[in-house]
């Protein structure tokens, strides 16, 4: 078994913001929007050493993404940054008409997404996020796990030509995937090698997934990890070539179970190869104040919950 | 002067056929804003040949109230955009002439779709901060509606665009008084629209004879000299919804209707050939 070492606690968002910072150095054409939430999304740097390619655009969301989708024309690559919750939700026509039905080269850069952005409540934790935007025709979307992974797919979006959703998230969790790791879009990980249950995670989950691999190599059953950063477009083959081992899977998001990541899987697996799979996911419910720790124990996104889900699909099959 | 009055007419009628071929779209406004569509590519915008969508070095437009596609497509079309001919498919199914203008189908001279109201002068204000980013000193045109102002995320832009002194961009509002469901007034009335630009710290102009092309000319020129000077520039174009064809004026009756054989006829009656029909 493959052995992971967090390597310290440290925020998404944080991984984003160091991303950004290495972009304001090599890619001019780089430009960042920001709503209100600077220091939240962690752009200070970028906006201190680039301050003409930094727009402070105040509490108005819906204007960012359309100034967003205008700076596209003339060659700049847009970064906006805000809360998962005002990038979409919020502003969903305005991603719908002026930048993805207009083909254009916004990253939408969304942090505190999910339950773990904790104690401000469900009027901030969206849950729903990621349907919204995978629902969009040509929009890719991403999910990243820890601050190298974020902080690699923050420059990887930068070189992709097309609107991109970037989620991330605001507490601290353990930082496991490699500090130079080459971020490929649409492209899973396979974390460990198994042969019973195949696990796909994404986000903070991958972690916990990592740890309900283990539990379960206790119990002598070996899982199949592999970490999905993009929901779109989802590497199927991956998918596919791990089911054809195990025969049964557990997929792992913050996220309800409606339009996530889960959903996305068992599409491929319906027209596929069906295969019997339970979804770690929140059951169409919206989140409420607490510890990010508190929360994810309640709604049941965490390893304990994984590894009940494996045994009781491990039974189905 | 002769061939833009020509022009003027010929647009009129595109506009006219385009809708009553496929029995649908928006022709009372379209018919407000021939003139201002005439003047802005045929006199006033400093346009490169040909088409591609980063427009640098040259001025650039962009439509927000986009159910006004007819005029738009024609003086696109009869700037050299794109076949006239093609006018023929406006709303048809694989056309690039879509019901409201999108990038989607590539169609030269469209920037970015438009359709849900409120958001092109945001789009806007970016391509402005864009060219400033670029030192490209050209300019950004955008046309918006009167009602469609009613829409809140302009006023975010508003704000936005004073607070960051985008001051190479020339905003239209087609101010035409009329919208879906009756006159602005009777849906939701705006109070007094310069007082309001200017409380958002833009510059305001009049142009009051916005069916006029002399006055629409030097109306637009006088708003060019007063770009760089550190403020955004809104010109209130007061039109007439349906002007040229006497019984579309004066009424939001025609807003999105279409003309029947017999209402064509007499409309294009009223605005007989001179360019020659698609």
């Amino acid at each position: 078994m493959k052995k992971y070492n967090d390597t310290g606690k440290k925020d998404t968002r944080s991984g984003f913001g160091a991303g950004l910072t290495i972009l304001g150095e090599t890619h001019p054409n780089v430009v960042a929007l920001c709503a209100d939430l600077t220091g939240s999304l962690k752009m200070d740097e970028f906006k201190e050493h680039h301050p003409q390619r930094f727009f402070q655009v105040g509490i108005a969301e819906a204007n960012m993404m359309g100034i967003a989708a205008g700076l596209t024309i003339g060659g700049k690559i847009p970064f906006t940054g805000t809360f998962a919750n005002f990038s979409t939700g919020r502003v969903y026509d305005q991603i719908r008409q002026s930048i993805a039905y207009s083909h254009k080269n916004v990253k939408i850069c969304a942090s505190h997404a999910g339950l773990t952005l904790g104690e401000d409540g469900a009027t901030h934790q969206i849950l729903e996020d990621i349907g919204l935007m995978k629902m969009l025709p040509g929009m890719t979307v991403i999910n990243t796990c820890d601050y190298n992974q974020t902080k690699a797919a923050t420059l990887a979006i930068a070189d992709h030509k097309g609107p991109v959703y970037l989620r991330f998230g605001r507490p601290k969790v353990p930082n496991f995937t490699p500090e130079d790791q080459k971020f490929e879009i649409g492209k899973a990980l396979h974390l460990q090698e198994g042969s019973d249950v195949t696990i796909v995670a994404t986000g903070h989950l991958v972690w916990e997934a990592l740890t309900a691999a283990e539990t379960l190599y206790q119990k002598g059953i070996t899982a199949d990890v592999i970490n999905i950063h993009t929901i779109k477009p989802l590497d199927k083959e991956a998918l596919l070539k791990s089911i054809a081992k195990t025969g049964c899977i557990v997929t792992a998001e913050e996220h309800n179970y409606l339009g996530g990541l889960g959903e996305s899987v068992a599409r491929v697996l319906a027209e596929n190869n069906p295969t019997p799979q339970e979804f770690v996911a929140t059951q169409d419910t919206f989140g409420e104040s607490g510890t990010p720790e508190q929360l994810m124990d309640k709604y049941h996104l965490n390893a304990d919950a994984i590894v009940k889900a494996a045994s009781k699909v491990m039974a189905r099959k | 002067m002769n061939y833009l009055n020509d022009l003027v007419v010929q647009v009129r009628r595109d506009i006219l056929r385009q809708v009553h071929k496929v029995n649908s779209g928006h022709p009372g406004g379209s018919l407000g804003c021939t003139e201002f569509f005439v003047a802005l590519f045929q006199v006033l915008m400093e346009r490169k040949d040909g088409f591609d969508m980063d427009g640098k070095g040259e001025d650039i437009f962009f439509l927000s109230n986009g159910h006004i596609s007819p005029v738009f497509y024609s003086v696109l079309a009869r700037s050299g955009y794109f076949p006239v001919e093609e006018l023929n498919t406006f709303r048809h199914i694989n056309s690039r002439l879509q019901g409201h203008p999108t990038t989607h189908e590539g169609l030269p001279g469209v920037r970015v779709a438009s359709g849900s109201l409120g958001q092109g002068v945001s789009v806007a204000l970016g391509a402005a901060l864009s060219k400033k980013l670029n030192k490209d000193s050209h300019l950004v045109y955008a046309l918006c509606g009167d009602g469609e102002l009613q829409e809140g995320q302009n006023w975010e832009a508003f704000m936005f665009g004073a607070a960051h002194k985008v001051d190479n961009l020339i905003l239209t509002v087609d101010y035409n008084g009329q919208q879906i469901d009756g006159s602005t007034d009777a849906v939701l009335p705006m109070g007094n629209l310069r007082a309001k630009f200017e409380a958002f710290g833009w510059e305001v102009l009049d142009i009051e004879k916005g069916n006029d092309l002399l006055a629409i000319i030097e109306g637009m020129r006088e708003a060019k000299t007063r770009t760089g000077k550190g403020k955004p520039i809104c010109v209130l174009l007061h039109t007439v919804m349906g002007h040229g064809v006497d019984f579309m004026m004066h009424t939001h009756d025609w807003h999105g209707k279409a003309p029947n054989d017999q209402q064509l006829e007499i409309a294009l009656s009223q605005n007989p050939v001179t360019l020659g029909d698609y």
